[in-house]
Order: structure tokens, then C-alpha cells, then sequence
């Protein structure tokens, strides 16, 4: 699932500047159990921007914004109010926004903001776990990223600047090397710690053009 | 002069931390290193300490150059990507600067710009296989640089006072096999502590500098024990600092200090001194450790 939050009403109304009449889309899929969509979000925001002077033309939820199949036939049937407003204000996560934007002509205002891609059953699509770096190192690191758990993504060893375990930025967060040398030592493989890891390629981590253009991967396909 | 020449002239090395100003008035900085001249082997210019914007270290080191006193740069890997580093490392050579420390670098949200996005493109032990790859003639992605190759004497640093130890102790083998020559240290307090460190990396065969800070107060002491990581001031030391009037204190302090460089001399193969704004302290500290 991916985890969103509610931007502040005044960053909202801030972007909308001197629109005034809105129309309203929420997606009813992450965002519903988030709170940051679905109908609650949707009464909720809905409520605000009339508060503030804002007209709203329509409203319409959506179960995954970012389907575009679905948001090109959902939102068809609504076209007319979409037009009529001057824009639309959109909850959903940052996928959901391009898709709609990609599907109708008109400016669109995110609502949320996308914290977390989160996790599917069986998915964990988030950058908190992976960062998609194109050279995983786990089998090195016992099964933790250093890239995602070191807050420096250092891939020879911690830095100095650990403290009682607790990374330097956040004494809250565990050290991720402590974590990654905890666990060598615990499955017996200290002497992954040995090997000098090469500096990255970090133009791995741009996706193919030709994944880019297949219909799993591209909103405009 | 490399550094390593000292070590190996078999003398006990004198290094002294510099922080650049935040501000363009670099005059004082100089004129309080003029004292120092005929005490200290080199003179470390911070890259940017503690994630605060200053002025460079690069260009420190050059101005340091231009009046005959040793420069150590530091390089971070937390500004620059690694096209960044290598020609900065090509800069530093043009422009005389014989010593490099290559080190990870704070995080930026440790500083006075923590919005900045952290780039550590390379890490300390990638740094330093940079640094030697160019002074082999050749850059990361193995072309050649045209004419001779740069030279310097690499330094790394390492924590002695790390819990737990081991990692560290790893990573700086790592960083031995990756080029560094000789390291300095984190803050020293417990003398004990640092004799088991240095007999745990004398496999290694390679000089370490032990870190001295010089302590201002008691209330620095303790807010370095629960802030700094791996350094530890005892409280024996705090006491004895605390058991003097205030007026006496910076005798008392400098007193601690040279009493540690006295004990810590047979041990290691030199000090690196970290005065942070008691540079014109630096002179009375060594002279009293009988240096």
C-alpha cells in the first residue's frame, strides 16, 4: 500500500490562488485507508475549500487512480463538470495525480503527499526497504541494505559517527552497519565485511527506455 | 612535505586542527598559526566541519602553503560527487598541497544547512581507492590523465573509542589496503582504552596519531559524553577540572592535556591536536608535554 498524508488546507488553497471553482477527485484505494482520500477525505476537503470561498463543480471517487483504464472511463462521464471547473484538486498519491493529469486537459492540485510507497500483500515496493539501486548488495550485508538503512548509504563499514548503536542523524534510528555487522557475525560471514564494495553505478537505477515504454510500466502508454 | 616523511624520520608528529572562518576574513586564522610554526609537522584544514558552511579547505590549505606552513587537506565525501572529489584532488595537487585526509563527513543535518541533500556518491574506503587510482595516472572510470600522475600522503581516521570496536577496526584495514598511510584519531581520554586499541591494530604497521581536544570546561566534557560518539571523558579528568577555581581552569585544562600527550607518546606515533578556538593555548600545551 502506499502511504500518504494530507497537505495543510493553506498549501492547498495557496496553489489554487484565485480558482474558484474545483472539481473534486479522490481515489478510493491507498489513500481510502490512509484517510487522506476516500469519502472521509473527500467530505473533508470538500468542506474546507467551501469554507474558503471555492465553488466545487463535482465530486468523483475513483477505486485506484493510478489504473489509468479507470480513470479514463470514470472520469468520462463526469467530463463536462471537469470542464466547467478551473481546476481539479486530486487525493491521491503522486502516481494518481500523473495519471489524471496525463487523462484530462485540465491543471491539477495534489491533496497528499506521497510518504511511503509502502507495501502490497506480498509487495514492499518501498524505498525505506529498497531503493532500487540496480546492484543489491544484501547478500553481502546478511539481508539489511545498507543503502537504505545507513542514512549515508556507505557500503564499507559505519562511519564514526554512531552512538550507542543510534545513528548520528536520528537517535531514534538504529545504526545500520551495527545492524548489518550484528548479523554477519551472528550468521557466521564477518568476512563479507572484509571486501572493499566498489563505488556505485548509479545509472542503474534508471529504469530502460524500452521498460519506460511498455504498458506495465507507463501511465501515457 | 608528506607527512610520511616525518613518520619516517622515526619522530613523534605534531598535527594541529584549523576550521576555516565562516566569513571571508582569514587574516587571524593565519596570524594564530604563525606561533605554531616551529611546533606542529602540518596543520589539518576541516572540510566544512560539522556540516556549517565556511570557507573551503582548499583554498586554506593554499593560503597555509603560501606561507610555508604543511597543509593537511580534508576531503568528505558528504558535498561532491566523484567527479567533484577527483578534480578536486587534481586541483589540490596543482596547487601544492601534498596531504590528503579522506573521510566520510558528517551528515548535513547535523549542521547549519540541514535541508541540504547528502551526497556520499563515495564512501571513506572508495575515496581513498580514488585517490590512489589517480596517482597511479588513471581516473575512476579508468582513463588515462594526461602527463605525471599527482602525489600525496593519504590519511584516514578512525575511532579507538567505537562501541563496539570491531567494525571500525575493520574498516580501517579496509582503508590501509585502500591507500591510507598514516590516521588520526578521535578525542583520547582514557589512556588504558587507547594501549588496547593500538596493540589490536599493530598488525597493521601503520602510524596513528591520537586525537586530543583540548577540554574548555567541565560542562564540555560532559556534553562531549553524551553527544560525540566514542569519546569518553572520565570522570577523574571532569573532577580535577572542576576542583580549580574558574579563573585557574584553562592552566588546569592545558595541565590535562599535556599530562595525556606525555602518557599517550610511547603508545602511538603521534598527536593530533583539536584546539577549537584555543589555538594560542597550543604552544604552552606541547611545551609543557615536553615537546
Amino acid at each position: 500500500m502506499i502511504f500518504t498524508q494530507s497537505k495543510p488546507i493553506d498549501e492547498v488553497l495557496e496553489s489554487l490562488g484565485e480558482e474558484k471553482d474545483i472539481f473534486l477527485l479522490a481515489c478510493n484505494g491507498c489513500v481510502e485507508a490512509c484517510e487522506t482520500g476516500g469519502e472521509k477525505g473527500l467530505a473533508a476537503i470538500k468542506g474546507e475549500l467551501e469554507k474558503a470561498g471555492k465553488k466545487i463543480t463535482g465530486t468523483c471517487l475513483v477505486d485506484f487512480l493510478c489504473n489509468k483504464m479507470l480513470v479514463t472511463t470514470r472520469l468520462s462521464r463526469e467530463m463536462d463538470k471537469i470542464q466547467s471547473a478551473d481546476s481539479i484538486v486530486i487525493l491521491t498519491c503522486g502516481i494518481g495525480v500523473q495519471a489524471v493529469s496525463k487523462v484530462v486537459n485540465k491543471v491539477v492540485h495534489p491533496a497528499d503527499n506521497t510518504v511511503s510507497l509502502g507495501g502490497l500483500q506480498g509487495l514492499w515496493p518501498s524505498d525505506e526497504r529498497c531503493q532500487a539501486c540496480g546492484d543489491c548488495a544484501l547478500d553481502y550485508t546478511g539481508g539489511i541494505c545498507p543503502i537504505a538503512f545507513c542514512a549515508k548509504g556507505l557500503l564499507n563499514g559505519p562511519c564514526g559517527g554512531a552512538q550507542d548503536g543510534k545513528c548520528e542523524v536520528d537517535a531514534e534510528k538504529d545504526c545500520g552497519w551495527q545492524l548489518i555487522y550484528e548479523r554477519l557475525e551472528q550468521v557466521g560471514r564477518l568476512e563479507n565485511f572484509k571486501k572493499i564494495r566498489t563505488p556505485r553505478d548509479h545509472s542503474n537505477m534508471l529504469p530502460s527506455d524500452e521498460l519506460r515504454k511498455t504498458s506495465f510500466y507507463d501511465i501515457e502508454a | 612535505m608528506k607527512l610520511s616523511k616525518c613518520f619516517q624520520q622515526g619522530r613523534f608528529v605534531i598535527t594541529c586542527e584549523v576550521g576555516p572562518p565562516k566569513g571571508i576574513e582569514i587574516e587571524k586564522l593565519i596570524n594564530e598559526l604563525e606561533p605554531l610554526r616551529s611546533k606542529a609537522d602540518a596543520f589539518n584544514v576541516t572540510d566544512l566541519q560539522s556540516s556549517v558552511l565556511r570557507v573551503g579547505s582548499l583554498a586554506t590549505c593554499r593560503l597555509l602553503k603560501e606561507k610555508d606552513l604543511e597543509p593537511i587537506m580534508q576531503l568528505t565525501c558528504r558535498d561532491r560527487n566523484r567527479l567533484g572529489l577527483q578534480s578536486d584532488v587534481l586541483s589540490a595537487a596543482v596547487l601544492g598541497v601534498d596531504n590528503l585526509l579522506c573521510l566520510t563527513g558528517d551528515h548535513p543535518k547535523l549542521g547549519d544547512h540541514p535541508q541540504a541533500m547528502p551526497v556520499f556518491d563515495l564512501d571513506s574506503v572508495q575515496l581513498l581507492s580514488a585517490v590512489k587510482r589517480l596517482m597511479d595516472g588513471k581516473d575512476m572510470a579508468g582513463n588515462d590523465l594526461e602527463g605525471r600522475p599527482p602525489q600525496f600522503c593519504l590519511g584516514a581516521v578512525v575511532n579507538p573509542g567505537a562501541d563496539p570496536l570491531e567494525p571500525q577496526i575493520m574498516k580501517m584495514e579496509k582503508k590501509v589496503r585502500a591507500g591510507a598511510e598514516f590516521f588520526q584519531t578521535q578525542a583520547v581520554y582514557e589512556v588504558d582504552k587507547f594501549a588496547k586499541f593500538m596493540k589490536r591494530v599493530g598488525h597493521l604497521k601503520v602510524p596513528v596519531m591520537a586525537g586530543i581536544v583540548l577540554l574548555k570546561s567541565p560542562a564540555m566534557a560532559k556534553f562531549m559524553n553524551a553527544n560525540v560518539a566514542g569519546i569518553h571523558v572520565p570522570d577523574e579528568i571532569i573532577d580535577e577540572l572542576s576542583s580549580v577555581p574558574k579563573e585557574k581552569r584553562v592552566g588546569k585544562s592545558l595541565e590535562i592535556s599535556a599530562r595525556l600527550i606525555r602518557q599517550l607518546k610511547n603508545l602511538c606515533q603521534g598527536v593530533h591536536i583539536m584546539a577549537l578556538g584555543w589555538e594560542r593555548h597550543i604552544t604552552a600545551v606541547l611545551e609543557m608535554a615536553g615537546l
